[in-house]
């Protein structure tokens, strides 16, 4: 299997996916609504940077077959621009419904679960279907990544069924974030030259062949949490192509700002 | 480095079948044994199935391979770490730590002998094997209580103080990622479960 652009492009599209969503599920760490969830968000970000640390440091070893220079996780996920990261527009998103640019409001439990299920649910096909993958080190990735996927979906479905057969004001909530945030799986799944050379490379699936799963899934948990499914749109995010939302460039603000501040500082 | 030459033969090239004793190598096996795991010092790398091998690199350097548990595992720096050191502290220098990630770690590779040392610790091990679906949607274990709907008991874990299989689970995780929090209706005491992976 010789290494090209689009299989270096692939796992950075994993690896960004896996940052991005970490970073973000880490800021509820000592912020929490109850204690025992400001220790599995923060366990979840851990997988999931984890995850990415692996996926970088595979990244690396393709780059360096492919163009000969040598880089670190560190220099992905800290000293790369907006435009290089390929994470999907779902996972940048804040923990709160949809205000523009600066705007601020309080944290919402309800997105950050919606938020999570959605991803979960998917990864897990992904990650399972990636374990046949003819690259063995991504294979390896994806044989643990699957696993911690499945736990963190557990963990995102009950909270959504709580939160939909619960109270008034939790199933309005938990209403609102699906309203919200489901318009953005349409990305999931949208075909594109990166995906369709990996397919055919049979280093990962044809996402569109995960949607009826991942549909099923979701419409599963769904029905069970009393919740609806909002009406199907047309737009669709390109965060993996790296056009991503408004909030973005504060995200990596936040999370780059110190790496950036004292270049090739150690602890 | 000693070699005992077991059966007659030589080496590379001879043609004969030869096997040698490898005493560096027994002798690493045996150092680093006595590495416990760094958030659960009463097991070691290799009870836990962390330490998968040891043996000679293709240039005859000591190879040590390792596998990490979680993707994130914060520990496996401290357990490089203290595998370098117990080397060092032996002689047994130059060596390789290597890390592999396949085939992934799992809790069916925590060893028997590991098991009662777990429960005098106070941590209750895994109660059900994974073979190859892990944490599949169908066998996830208890809802958290206050869910509505039946509570579905599936192989709860067994109090590690007084043996009472009367147990809820109290947070899906617990003092590391790798474990959740559990606590006893008998002698009310929590836990911690080494949760199946």
């Amino acid at each position: 299997m010789t290494t090209t652009a689009e299989h270096l492009a692939y796992v950075l599209r994993l690896a960004d996916n896996a940052l991005i969503l970490g970073q973000r599920n880490a800021q509820w760490c000592g912020h929490g609504p109850v204690l025992e969830e400001d220790i599995a968000l923060a366990n979840m970000s851990l997988d999931l940077i984890g995850q990415a640390r692996l996926l970088y440091s595979h990244a690396a070893t393709l780059e360096f077959t492919l163009t000969g220079i040598r880089k670190t996780e560190d220099d992905y996920a800290y000293w790369r621009s907006e435009s290089e990261f390929a994470n999907y527009t779902l996972v940048e998103l804040p923990h709160f419904g949809p205000l523009c640019s600066t705007a601020r409001a309080d944290h919402d439990y309800a997105v950050t679960i919606v938020r999570n299920f959605l991803y979960a649910a998917l990864a897990v096909h992904l990650w399972t279907a990636l374990k046949a993958s003819v690259d063995d080190e991504l294979a390896a990735i994806a044989s643990k990544s699957a696993k911690e996927a499945r736990y963190h979906r557990h963990h995102a479905r009950d909270w959504l069924v709580r939160f939909g057969d619960g109270t008034d004001e939790s199933h309005r909530r938990a209403q609102a974030a699906l309203d919200y945030l489901v318009p953005y799986t349409r990305e999931f799944f949208t075909r594109d030259p990166i995906e369709d050379a990996i397919a055919a490379a049979g280093i990962g699936p044809v996402t569109a062949d995960i949607e009826s799963a991942w549909s099923n899934d979701v419409a599963d948990a769904v029905v069970e949490a009393t919740l609806a499914l909002p009406d199907p749109v047309q737009h669709v995010t390109t965060g993996k192509c790296g056009e991503h939302s408004e909030h973005m460039g504060y995200l990596l603000a936040e999370m780059q700002c110190l790496a950036r501040q004292h270049p090739g500082a150690a602890w | 480095m000693t070699r005992y030459t077991v059966f007659s033969g030589a080496g590379v090239g001879t043609g004969k079948f030869h096997k040698t004793f490898d005493a560096a190598l027994s002798r690493a096996w045996w150092v680093l044994e006595s590495v416990p795991d760094p958030e659960i010092p009463v097991v070691s790398l290799r009870e836990l199935g962390i330490l998968r091998d040891v043996r000679r690199g293709a240039d005859n350097v000591l190879e040590i391979v390792i596998t990490p548990t979680y993707s994130g595992c914060p520990a496996m720096m401290q357990i490089a770490d203290d595998i370098a050191r117990a080397l060092d502290d032996a002689g047994l220098a130059p060596y390789r730590i290597k890390t592999v990630l396949a085939p992934a770690w799992t809790t069916d590779w925590i060893s028997e002998s590991a098991r009662p040392k777990l429960i005098a610790y106070g941590i209750a091990p895994p109660s059900t094997p994974c073979a190859t679906n892990g944490l599949s949607p169908e066998r996830t274990p208890d809802v958290v209580r206050f869910v509505r709907g039946a509570s579905e008991q599936h192989a709860m874990p067994v109090c590690p103080r007084c043996g009472s299989g009367q147990t809820e689970r109290l947070a899906e995780f617990g003092s590391t990622a790798c474990k959740a929090l559990y606590r006893c209706l008998e002698c009310r005491e929590p836990f911690d479960y080494f949760k199946p992976y």
